[in-house]
């Protein structure tokens, strides 16, 4: 009786071992394990057992249960781990192939740039003005020194609505504008970007439509060296730390003295190529010390207050920084264009 | 204002200083120098040379055959093509072995049979401008003065072996217009002398008064005229050497008298004219404003209508000038004058500059005079042109001037404290450096108690504030030397305004969307300006503009970004997105400006998804574009007061096409293109809206609460609603959250079916319905008693029956 139920562990378990699925080892369970198995029917005969043998003979049928269902669980447990296996082995993808593209669109390169200043000279302390692009002939030239007989008013020939208004054609007007609000109070802290336009035959580098931004700092005793300093924060976050700049006397009727100022040369550090024309300066901005008169006109006292004020042209900023060889690309949208902007630096 | 190096040295010592180190010098201090030109560059082994002998070629009609004496110990043979050469004229030879611009080498050479040991040059081939060779030699060869000797380098006789800056002037620099004033400033940079020109000339006993009277009735128009006049000159050309300054300057060679009077253009600055004396018709000189209709023959032989704005030179009855812009042709110096007027004079800027504008005549002339010339001046230029007319035409100047003089010249007189100068500029200098920077411009300086009192000479004009004078300080000193810092003062918060900050949250969205942003004119066309405009105006027009294409200011952004998507569709790009913010323009009469309002547009054509090789493919359509402004109008927290109404619009498809509404107030639109704008712009089907940006980024919404999150279940009730066709979505959706009462939370549209199974003009909708309270768990007959009053009520008021 001890044999056979050694002889049936082995039997069973050579078959678990050798099953091929899970439906064949829940036979094998069944025929071993189940009420009319193999095991039952030796426990039968142990009626004819002696008392001493029986629990012990009872203790070895558990025990080969016990071998029997351990075998046919740890088998189970393999098989199934064997089907999920294959299963997924059949749901292999090629993970090379391109993903679900999520469309996004992006910012044009002159907000880009716009907004990369906006956000360095608030940072300073600025806030961010805003005027009307038609404008009066008062604020664009007058509140800036440019009365109607002066000579400069050829330099910046103008689309006229009426005799008194005009597109503006530059953003100093919101300059004024700003001035004027503030009461003759200072300081005043503010960045201006907005369209101007010039009365000029589109070309790769002319536009009669183009961005500009602004800035002015008003208050008691702010010093020409100020603007350098202000300047040269703004070459480096713009055009890279190793940037230096240079200021040449220069003239512009509402600031006085006024400068051009010009950035050593990123492609070339200033040795000189063909971006600096072999100067290794790149001229970027001009700027100057606010004309007394501007501030008078707008009612600063000019004994008491000083100030500097700086713009630019967002093209030809865009232009240099990213290489842009037409102006017309920032105006006929391309999306091929538009596309090389995605980058988020 | 171009430079001659030679030149200017006659008046400063640039001895140690190349011409590239002035150029660099002179833009750091003040006046950019745009180039620096070497005239005799690339340029070699051309000499002066005597045609001992011409010939006609033998073998070609055009060709002569010519033997030059080059200086060498026999005379070459040359062939030259010029028709003006000939036997005893002295030429430019380029030798074999010479190099002419371009790197054009010159080689002995077989023309038609014939050797041919070099070539005889015209000045173009010299590397002179066309348009500044004299017009005598414009055709053809050049040739020297006979006194010229052979063999010599021809571009030193030419007087070529020079450079010329180019100064890019300011309008406020008007002072360098003129060699001297070149000079002042050189002199300022370096710390050298100026030396001046010496003028002086023994006159005639004859007096200039005798022949001349002059009589100026529009004093405020020219305060200064000064008339002199010189007997007997012999027309010929100028002098080599100052030939080559005018051509270095840009001023073509005419002949002795014009010659010098540019010369002295150049020179002082100051404009002369030159009549011709016994062509005047008499012997007076009247200054007036001309008369309306008047007219006159400029030396350009144009004739030109004058008005009152217009200043001219009469001969007392009848204009012989126009002043300060160009002479006239019956009065003008020519090869058989004798006796010549010289007119120097101080004529404002004014009505030079209307003048010059109304005739489209800019004169180096008229240039100096808009910007001001130097009234210390016009004597001076006077007597030195009267001096080289004696000298170089060998005229006979009669003994004084006649002038009319209304003009006072007083310098002014400006101070600035030491003080405010470091205080500008924020620098430390002292007072004795200030004082050496204005002694090295020769400005006259007093100082009292820390104020330096400068008089300005009436050269420079431009230097009236003590703004000015702290400039000419801040340059002189050199603003690389200034340190850097930055403002100090009480400080100011840097932000953005709501709005701003709305704006660019807005462009991001879009951007994430899928959108790109575009940005274009404001101006364009008076079609495209209105087509989609929120709101009919006349558009604001330009009163001269450029081309029609850019007239008006617009009125909306649509038919600028169907412009993009034409363009990028042309281009392999048929699906694309774009959007835009920026200003249209509503007219507001002619005294006021135009109400500026910001827009937002966007346009999608063609396909809004598509995954290749999954060979998924979406056009955009209707809903696309609408879910991209209802996440917008949720960022913005306006859903809940935002309508779509279906709605008609020129220029959009009649059945989709719906107005927005905020609040109950129309704020924009969006739809499909009309097909036969599709069709026009060559487009796939094509969705666009346009909105008042302003008016959605100002909405008031309620300052942002959190809401909490629900601890109780939710019960929802699925509804199928058969309705008319015709019927609303939305209407159906108000009418189910009105009846709903507070209780019903959510309410969405699950299902549309409008197919065969349904009876003739009907649809179904299904919408789910979400009711909970927030407090506690509902109760069955809460939610039935509310479900029950929405079902009465899409019943009532759209007609609905359940769907069974
Ligand atoms: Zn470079």
């Amino acid at each position: 009786m001890q044999e056979r139920l050694k002889e049936l562990q082995t039997e069973a378990l050579e078959k678990v071992s050798q099953s091929a699925n899970l439906k064949e080892l829940n036979d094998i369970r069944v025929s071993y394990l189940g009420k009319k198995g193999p095991i039952t029917e030796v426990l039968k005969g142990m009626g004819k057992l002696s008392a001493e043998e029986r629990p012990m003979m009872g203790a070895l049928a558990n025990e080969v249960r016990d071998a029997i269902t351990s075998g046919i669980e740890e088998k189970q447990k393999h098989l199934e781990e064997a089907a999920v296996h294959e299963k997924l082995a059949a749901e292999t993808i090629d993970v090379t192939l391109p993903g679900r593209p999520v469309k996004t669109g992006n910012h044009h390169p002159l907000t880009r740039i716009i907004e990369e200043i906006e956000d360095l000279f608030i940072g300073m302390g600025y806030t961010v003005a805003e005027g009307p692009e038609v404008e009066k002939d008062y604020y664009n030239f007058e509140a800036l020194n440019l009365p109607k007989d002066h000579p400069a008013r050829d330099m910046q020939d103008s689309f006229y609505i009426t005799e008194e208004t005009l597109l503006r054609t530059q953003t100093s007007p919101v300059q004024a504008r700003t001035m004027e609000k503030h009461d003759g109070k200072g300081p005043v802290k503010i960045i201006c970007p907005g369209k101007v336009f010039r009365r000029d035959n589109d070309d790769a580098t002319h536009s009669h439509q183009f961005m500009q931004i602004e800035g002015l700092v008003v208050g008691e005793n702010i010093r020409m060296t100020d603007l350098k300093g202000t300047l040269e924060v703004f070459a480096k976050k713009l055009f890279g730390e190793d940037r230096e700049i240079r200021m040449r006397p220069s003239f512009f009727p509402f600031t006085e003295p006024s400068v051009e100022v010009d950035v050593s040369c990123f492609k070339c550090g200033g040795k000189g190529c063909n971006i600096c024309k072999k100067t290794g300066w790149i001229e970027i901005l001009g700027s100057g010390m606010v004309h007394p008169n501007v501030l008078e006109m707008s009612g600063f006292d000019s004994k008491k207050y000083s100030g500097f004020a700086f713009g630019m042209g967002v093209e030809r900023i865009a232009m240099l920084k990213y290489g842009v060889e037409d102006i017309r690309h920032f105006y006929t949208n391309d999306v091929r264009f538009l596309n090389n902007f995605q980058v988020h630096e | 204002m171009y430079v001659s190096y030679k030149w200017l040295q006659e008046y400063v010592d640039l001895s140690g200083v190349s011409p590239e180190e002035l150029a660099e010098k002179i833009t750091k201090s003040g006046i950019e120098v745009e180039g620096v030109e070497t005239l005799n560059e690339g340029i070699s082994g051309v000499v002066v040379g005597y045609v001992q002998e011409r010939e006609q070629h033998p073998n070609a009609d055009k060709l002569n055959k010519c033997l030059v004496d080059i200086g060498a110990e026999e005379p070459v043979q040359i062939i030259c093509g010029a028709a003006n050469v000939d036997k005893g004229q002295k030429v430019a030879v380029a030798t074999v072995g010479a190099v002419l611009p371009g790197n054009f080498k010159i080689k002995k050479a077989k023309l038609r049979g014939e050797e041919s040991h070099g070539m005889i040059c015209s000045l173009q081939e010299l590397g002179f401008e066309s348009k500044l060779v004299a017009k005598e030699f414009a055709e053809g060869i050049y040739n020297f003065p006979q006194d010229t000797e052979v063999g010599l380098d021809a571009l030193e006789q030419l007087h070529r072996d020079d450079q010329v800056l180019e100064l890019g002037l300011t309008p406020n620099r008007a002072d360098c217009l003129s060699m001297l004033g070149v000079a002042y400033e050189v002199a300022a940079i370096l710390g050298r002398e100026v030396k001046l020109p010496v003028s002086g000339v023994e006159t005639s006993s004859e007096k200039a008064a005798d022949y001349i009277q002059v009589t100026v009735d529009a004093k405020e128009d020219n305060p200064l005229y000064v008339a002199k006049v010189i007997k007997n000159v012999k027309i010929g050309p100028s002098p080599l050497w100052m030939q080559a300054r005018l051509t270095a300057a840009g001023i073509r060679p005419h002949n002795n008298v014009v010659d010098i009077t540019n010369y002295i253009l150049l020179e002082y600055g100051q404009p002369l004219h030159a009549f011709d004396y016994d062509r005047l018709g008499s012997k007076e000189i009247l200054v007036r404003r001309a008369k309306d209709g008047e007219e006159i023959v400029t030396l350009d032989d144009a004739k030109r209508k004058l008005t009152a704005d217009h200043l001219v030179i009469t001969n007392g009855e009848n204009p012989i000038a126009l002043a300060g812009v160009m002479g006239g042709a019956n009065s003008e110096v020519q090869a058989d004058t004798t006796n010549v007027l010289l007119e120097s004079a101080y004529f404002i800027g004014g009505p030079v500059r209307k003048a010059s504008k109304d005739h489209g005549l800019r004169s180096e002339a008229s240039a100096r005079y808009e910007k001001g010339v130097d009234p210390n001046r016009v004597r001076a230029a006077a007597e030195r042109a009267a001096q080289l007319l004696a000298e170089y035409a060998d005229g006979e100047v009669l003994e004084g001037s006649v002038e009319a003089d209304s003009l006072s010249v007083e310098p002014a007189v400006v101070s600035v404290t030491l003080e405010k100068i470091n205080r500008v500029l924020g620098t430390d200098l002292d007072m004795k450096y200030v004082e050496d920077l204005f002694s090295r411009l020769q400005f006259e300086t007093a100082t009292d108690n820390g104020t330096i009192i400068v008089t300005v000479p009436t050269r420079r004009g431009d230097i009236t504030i003590e703004e000015d004078l702290i400039e000419e300080v801040g340059r002189l000193f050199g603003y690389d030397n200034l340190a850097s810092t930055l403002p100090i003062g009480s400080a100011t918060p840097g932000h953005l305004t709501p709005y701003q900050n709305k704006r660019r949250m807005v462009r991001h969205y879009l951007e994430g969307a899928g959108l790109y942003q575009a940005v274009t004119y404001s101006l364009t066309n008076e079609l495209k300006a209105t087509q989609y405009a929120l709101e009919k105006r006349e558009p604001v027009r330009l009163a001269m503009p450029m081309s029609e294409d850019r007239s008006v200011l617009r009125l909306s952004i649509i038919p600028q970004l169907l412009e993009i998507l034409k363009y990028n569709t042309a281009r392999q790009n048929d699906s694309l997105a774009v959007y835009e913010t920026g200003a249209v323009f509503l007219a507001n009469g002619s005294e006021e400006l135009p109400e500026e309002r910001e827009h937002l547009a966007g346009a999608v054509t063609g396909l809004w998804q598509s995954h290749l090789w999954q060979g998924e493919k979406k056009p955009v359509d209707f809903f696309v574009v609408k879910g991209i402004l209802e996440g917008l109008f949720e960022k913005l927290g306006v859903t809940s007061a935002v309508e779509f109404r279906q709605s008609e619009k020129e220029g959009m498809h009649p059945g989709r096409t719906a107005e927005i509404y905020l609040s109950g107030t129309s704020v924009g639109f969006i739809g499909q293109t009309h097909p036969t704008v599709e069709k026009e712009y060559d487009l796939k089907e094509t969705y666009v809206f346009e909105l008042s940006l302003k008016a959605i980024l100002e909405a008031d919404v309620p300052p942002l609460q959190y809401v909490a999150i629900p601890r109780f279940p939710s019960i929802t009730r699925d509804i199928a609603l058969v309705v008319d066709k015709e019927k609303a979505a939305g209407e159906l959706e108000s009418i189910i959250k009105e009846a709903g009462g507070t209780l019903l939370k959510e309410v969405h549209v699950f299902d549309l079916y409008e197919g065969e199974r349904m009876d003739e003009g009907k649809k179904s909708i299904a919408f789910s319905l979400k009711y909970f309270d927030p407090e506690r768990t509902l109760t069955d007959e809460e939610v039935v008693k509310a479900h029950d009053k929405v079902l009465d009520a899409v019943k009532e008021k759209a007609g609905a029956v359940l769907r069974g």
